[in-house]
């Protein structure tokens, strides 16, 4: 602990302290403040700029979160097959590098955006910001955001979205929710996907995947699909569909799961 | 990893303070952070002098106090700690529970010191 800033406080002899308010003096003469803010605020005031954009179009932001590899852009090209005429879609796609994800999207006739993040992990709401001055979004229903692959850095970052959809493929393994906590907790809809793998390989159980989410306290809808042979596509539209339905009739502003709650309450009562 | 994105956020806000204070230098900063906010404690630690190199902050000693993960049941109404990736009630195992703390990722107090002449 530090011998300058009053942060060996305890209880017996906090009283010391409260003089000053949140403002105490230090032994050597200096401040210590309390602050108590999060330290992803600026993330999140962009993030909730973002939001207003969307809502004020009425469209629906859905972020996809899923490790390299695990269907992300597959599924998106099943989507817009079954959608196109329906909906206006659109997709934001963030990779390290390369346009050719942002290139599978546009050649099936939907707007792409690409944000090569370079070394980046993950995207956050600034990326998306700036993404969405390239996009109509009076012509549009859906946004989707393919996140970069990664399992960890994606679910600390609110970009805006109404909806976190994680993905996890069954090469992976079905005990995937249990070692990344963080982004499992953080989704509104669980899609097992290359579903069509899970005869050959044998030791995916989708249910042990679904009860490593449930350990988590997420009662999220999950499901097996395959956008190879169209298991569970039907019931992945009819998501989509409901979602756009609350997103439009005003009774959705979530704050995605992702946003850290307690501390989003320690901050407003600090 | 996102932990010197998250370190270079942490040092823009500290300078604002300092510099709203009028503050010289920042001396210690305290960080809390919940083993559910996706940041890794020593990753942080590692990326605080590449992110504080040249701030107000640069000399400055940071703080880490890790935050217990707490649950609230919605079952049986009483709060239990849990391990991150187990958050079920520790009464009665029910996993319909509420996050009440284990999530921060939350500047909570900076020290400043006051130079007698502002030297840039």
């Amino acid at each position: 602990m530090c011998d300058t800033c009053g942060c060996n406080v305890t209880a017996g002899n906090h009283h010391l302290l409260e003089e000053g308010g949140r403002l105490a003096r230090t032994p050597a003469g200096g401040e210590s403040l309390a602050v108590l803010k999060g330290l992803l605020d600026a993330n999140d005031h962009a993030a909730a700029h973002n939001r207003e954009h969307f809502d004020r179009h009425g469209v629906l932001a859905v972020n996809l979160m899923s490790s390299p590899g695990s269907g992300k852009t597959a599924l998106l090209e099943a989507t817009i097959d079954a959608l196109a005429g329906e909906l206006g879609l659109a997709v934001i796609e963030g990779d390290l590098d390369t346009e050719n994800d942002a290139r599978r999207i546009r050649a099936r006739g939907v707007p792409a955006v690409q944000i090569s993040t370079g070394t980046a992990c993950h995207l956050d709401a600034h990326m998306v910001h700036d993404a969405l001055h390239a996009l109509d979004l009076g012509a549009l229903d859906i946004v989707f955001i393919e996140n970069v692959g990664n399992l960890v850095c994606p679910a600390s970052f609110d970009l805006g979205q109404h909806r976190n959809v994680a993905l996890l493929s069954s090469p992976e393994g079905d005990d995937k929710p249990a070692k990344y906590p963080v982004m499992f907790r953080a989704a509104d809809l669980l899609l097992l996907t290359k579903a069509d793998l899970i005869e050959v390989l044998g030791d995916f159980e989708p249910q042990r995947a679904i009860g490593a989410l449930r350990a988590l306290a997420n009662p999220a809808a999950a499901f097996a699909l395959s956008s190879r042979d169209g298991t569970g596509i039907d019931a992945w539209l009819a998501w989509l569909r409901a979602a756009l339905r609350q997103c439009r009739d005003g009774g959705m502003r979530p704050r995605p799961a992702a946003t850290p709650r307690a501390a989003a309450a320690a901050g407003e009562a600090g | 990893m996102h932990e010197l994105a998250v370190c270079q956020a942490l040092i823009e806000e500290v300078e604002a303070i300092a510099e709203n204070a009028r503050a010289g230098a920042v001396t210690d900063i305290h960080v809390g952070i919940g083993p559910l906010s996706g940041i890794e404690w020593a990753l942080l630690r590692d990326a605080f002098p590449i992110a504080a190199a040249g701030s107000k902050a640069r000399d400055a000693r940071l703080h880490l106090h890790r935050k217990p993960v707490t649950v609230h049941c919605n079952e049986c109404g009483r709060d239990s700690a849990a391990a991150a990736n187990r958050l079920l009630c520790a009464y009665c195992n029910n996993w319909r529970t509420q996050l009440v703390g284990g999530d921060e990722l939350l500047l909570e107090r900076v020290c400043l010191e006051h130079c007698a002449e502002e030297i840039d």
